[in-house]
């Protein structure tokens, strides 16, 4: 199975490698079919607030309001809204130090994400996470993280919770293609495939684990290769197209609430931005940089939307998600710090 | 080995003399080997091993995947076969996802072996909590690491000792862990034309007649500033420990024996931390020569909190070594 297979074979979309090691970026724009207008403005929506989400981010650490690592997803929108958007609130996810993006599409209120990015009292971990820690139960979202690779055997575990519990709720692990080497990816894999419990490994493949271009570092077969060695239904998408992440998700979704167990899915994208805020980046061209900018998931999502005579539906969603972060950073900055005498609460239950 | 001690206008910034040792231990052996995640071309997520790849080639500075258990494994493996493996692992932190090579593997291998085997391997990591890091970015884990027997745990505090440590990790047949602290990667330390220090040597670094303050690491940095700003013209005497393991119990000893006072500082979570094993050794061997009991000054027990007030507070800083010393004294 594969959502990809009208695109052809898995990893490769067009055009020899720029360097060795990174791949073209994708040309075309979102898949969007008659009658996906509504659906395609939702889904440029939630990429529209992640992306001025990321963008004040970038703004606030260097004017010394956020402090400590900070990861940023501009680029790779799509990937955290289009699997999001195949999920219900009772679903659970994790994700890593670089996901902000899945948080809001998810369903966390950017005004608490700011507010923790803060190291404020009303953040969504009342300042104790920050960046590499956003978490909110009650939304499923049981954490950023900023050991590569833990989540993805605490989305398992998850998982199998969520079959127990048997109300058809499935798991979702966000990964960048980084972590495949360590040991938790194929512990956890290994004891998804065993288990047959109801989890999607959700592998953002940017390209760059920090400095270093990743397909050199792995010399070998295919990520969805690896992982279908395993025993699981695996598939590479897309990832800067949002309608092709949806829809792969949502048939891998579907399949894993039916019961039919783990699925691995590649999500081929770009991070337009540093490893951290910061990065100067020395180590990737400014020509692949800007190659992978003409394919970039808003740009892309209007490019299908302009034939539809709906730019300016989506220039109203990018002015709506402006007035909502800087009235998130506005509100979070105003917000009190954690008194220190409450530094010891909650260390257990 | 060249005279790392030759006469220069300023001493090199900590993290140079990080570099300057790992590049001449690479000089005088061709067995010396670095591996880690982004050491190579990226020169290091600190940038200590800026540099190297470029002159030793990817041969001998292997630039990893993020798989810190499998290539610990393997540098426990070279280092058996022949190599002199310097793993890094980027932050002190993450050695829980690599704890085995370390602990069950390397720690033991000599000793299970009856002798049969040697395992020269250096463990390279950092530390250094006060700037949000975060819980899993901010710990101090050297505690943790020196209650295993078979590994030493090097703790630098200046530029001299980056440079000596390391070199002598290096050359030590045995596993050594040695943890840097990124805090002062930056900073140009007095004292580069020191003689150099063996481990298991610790270092007065200020003599003083009323109470001897025992620490390591950044730490030695806070107290001397504690100790700058304290009125009263109490008499301090500062000894860095420079090494967990082998520990110097004599220095501490008999500072403690002439001063009758003792307070251990670190920057790891006081509660089981390694200012208890420093306390039971003065306890041991010091205890009639005490005028008052001894103390330990370190983090509060919680994870490492990442807003900056809540973090001031849980971990040890200048203020509050002052006021332990006072205490202490004033006993
Ligand atoms: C166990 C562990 N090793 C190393 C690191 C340091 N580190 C943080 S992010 C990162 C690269 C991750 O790359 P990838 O998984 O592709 O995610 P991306 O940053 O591209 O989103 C590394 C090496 C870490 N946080 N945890
Ligand atoms: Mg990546």
């Amino acid at each position: 199975m594969g959502a990809d297979s009208s695109e052809g074979p898995a990893v490769a979309d067009a055009g020899a490698p720029s360097r060795p090691g990174v791949v073209d970026p994708p040309g075309a724009p979102v898949h969007a079919r008659p009658g996906d207008l509504e659906r395609l403005l939702g889904r440029y929506g939630t990429m529209a607030r992640i992306r001025a989400f990321e963008e004040a981010v970038g703004r606030r650490f260097r004017d010394g309001d956020i402090h400590g690592f900070v990861h940023t997803s501009i680029g790779q929108e799509a990937a955290a809204t289009g699997a999001c958007a195949a999920l219900r609130d009772g679903d659970y996810l994790t994700t890593t130090h670089r996901g902000h993006g899945h948080c809001l599409a998810k369903g966390a209120d950017a005004t608490a994400m700011m507010a923790e990015l803060f190291g404020r009292e009303t953040g969504t971990c009342r300042g104790r996470g920050g960046s590499m820690h956003l978490a909110q139960a009650d939304l499923g979202i049981l954490g950023a993280n900023g050991i590569v690779g833990a989540g993805i055997p605490i989305a398992v575990g998850a998982a199998l919770a969520a079959r127990s519990a048997g109300a058809g709720a499935v798991a979702v692990a966000f990964f960048g293609e980084g972590a495949v080497h360590s040991g938790a990816f194929h512990e956890g894999i290994g004891l998804s495939v065993a288990w047959q419990v109801p989890v999607i490994f959700a592998c953002e493949n940017n390209h760059y684990a920090e400095f270093t271009p990743s397909e050199g570092s792995w010399n070998g077969p295919s990520l969805v290769d690896r992982a279908a060695s395993y025993g699981m239904t695996a598939i590479s998408v897309d990832g800067n197209d949002v309608f092709a992440v949806e829809d792969a998700m949502s048939e891998l979704v579907a399949a894993a609430r039916a019961g039919e167990g783990p699925a691995f899915v590649e999500l081929r994208t770009y991070r337009m931005g540093g490893h951290y805020e910061g990065d100067a980046t020395p180590y990737r061209a400014d020509d692949e940089v800007e190659r992978w900018r003409s394919a970039d998931p808003l740009a892309r999502a209007r490019a299908a939307l302009e034939p539809l005579g709906a730019l300016d539906r989506a220039d109203a969603l990018d002015a709506a998600a402006a007035a909502e972060i800087e009235a998130a950073v506005d509100e979070a900055l105003a917000a009190p710090y954690p008194d220190p005498a409450s530094v010891l609460e909650n260390i257990r239950a | 080995m060249p005279d790392p001690s030759t006469a220069e206008a300023a001493p090199p910034r900590y993290i140079e003399a990080l570099n300057r040792a790992l590049t001449d231990a690479m000089e005088a052996d061709g067995a010396v080997t670095l591996m880690g995640v982004d050491i190579g071309a990226g020169g290091g997520a600190y940038g200590v091993t800026r540099g190297l790849y470029e002159r030793f080639g990817a041969g001998r500075v292997l630039d990893t995947p993020i798989a810190e258990a499998g290539v610990l494994g393997a540098a426990v493996g070279a280092a058996m076969a022949g190599l002199r493996p310097v793993a890094e692992i980027m932050y002190v932190d993450f050695i829980t996802v690599c704890l085995d090579p370390i602990v069950n593997q390397a720690a033991k291998l000599r000793y299970m072996t009856g002798g049969g085997v040697r395992v020269p391997i250096v463990f390279r990591t950092q530390s250094g909590a006060g700037r949000s890091g975060g819980a899993q970015h901010s710990q101090s884990l050297e505690g943790l690491l020196a209650h295993i027997p078979g590994l030493d745990v090097y703790c630098p505090a200046d530029g001299r000792d980056a440079y000596d440590l390391t070199r002598a990790a290096i050359d030590a047949d045995h596993p050594v862990c040695l943890i840097e602290n990124r805090r002062l990667y930056g900073k140009r330390h007095p004292g580069w034309e020191r003689d150099p220090l063996p481990p298991g040597k610790a270092r007065v670094v200020r003599d003083g007649d009323d109470v001897t303050v025992v620490t390591w690491g950044r730490m030695v940095h806070e107290t001397l500033d504690a100790v700058a700003a304290m009125e009263g013209g109490a008499s301090v005497e500062v000894i860095d420990l420079r090494t967990l393991v082998p520990l110097d119990v004599e220095t501490v000893r008999a500072s403690v024996a002439r001063t009758g006072r003792c307070l251990v500082v670190h920057e790891a979570v006081e509660q089981f931390g390694p200012g208890g094993e420093i306390v039971a050794q003065i306890a041991e061997h010091a205890l009639f020569d005490l005028d008052g009991p001894v103390r330990r000054y370190g983090a509060l027990a919680s994870p490492v909190p990442y807003s900056p007030g809540l973090e001031a507070a849980m971990l040890p800083g200048s203020d509050g070594i002052a006021a332990a010393i006072t205490a202490v004294l004033e006993h």
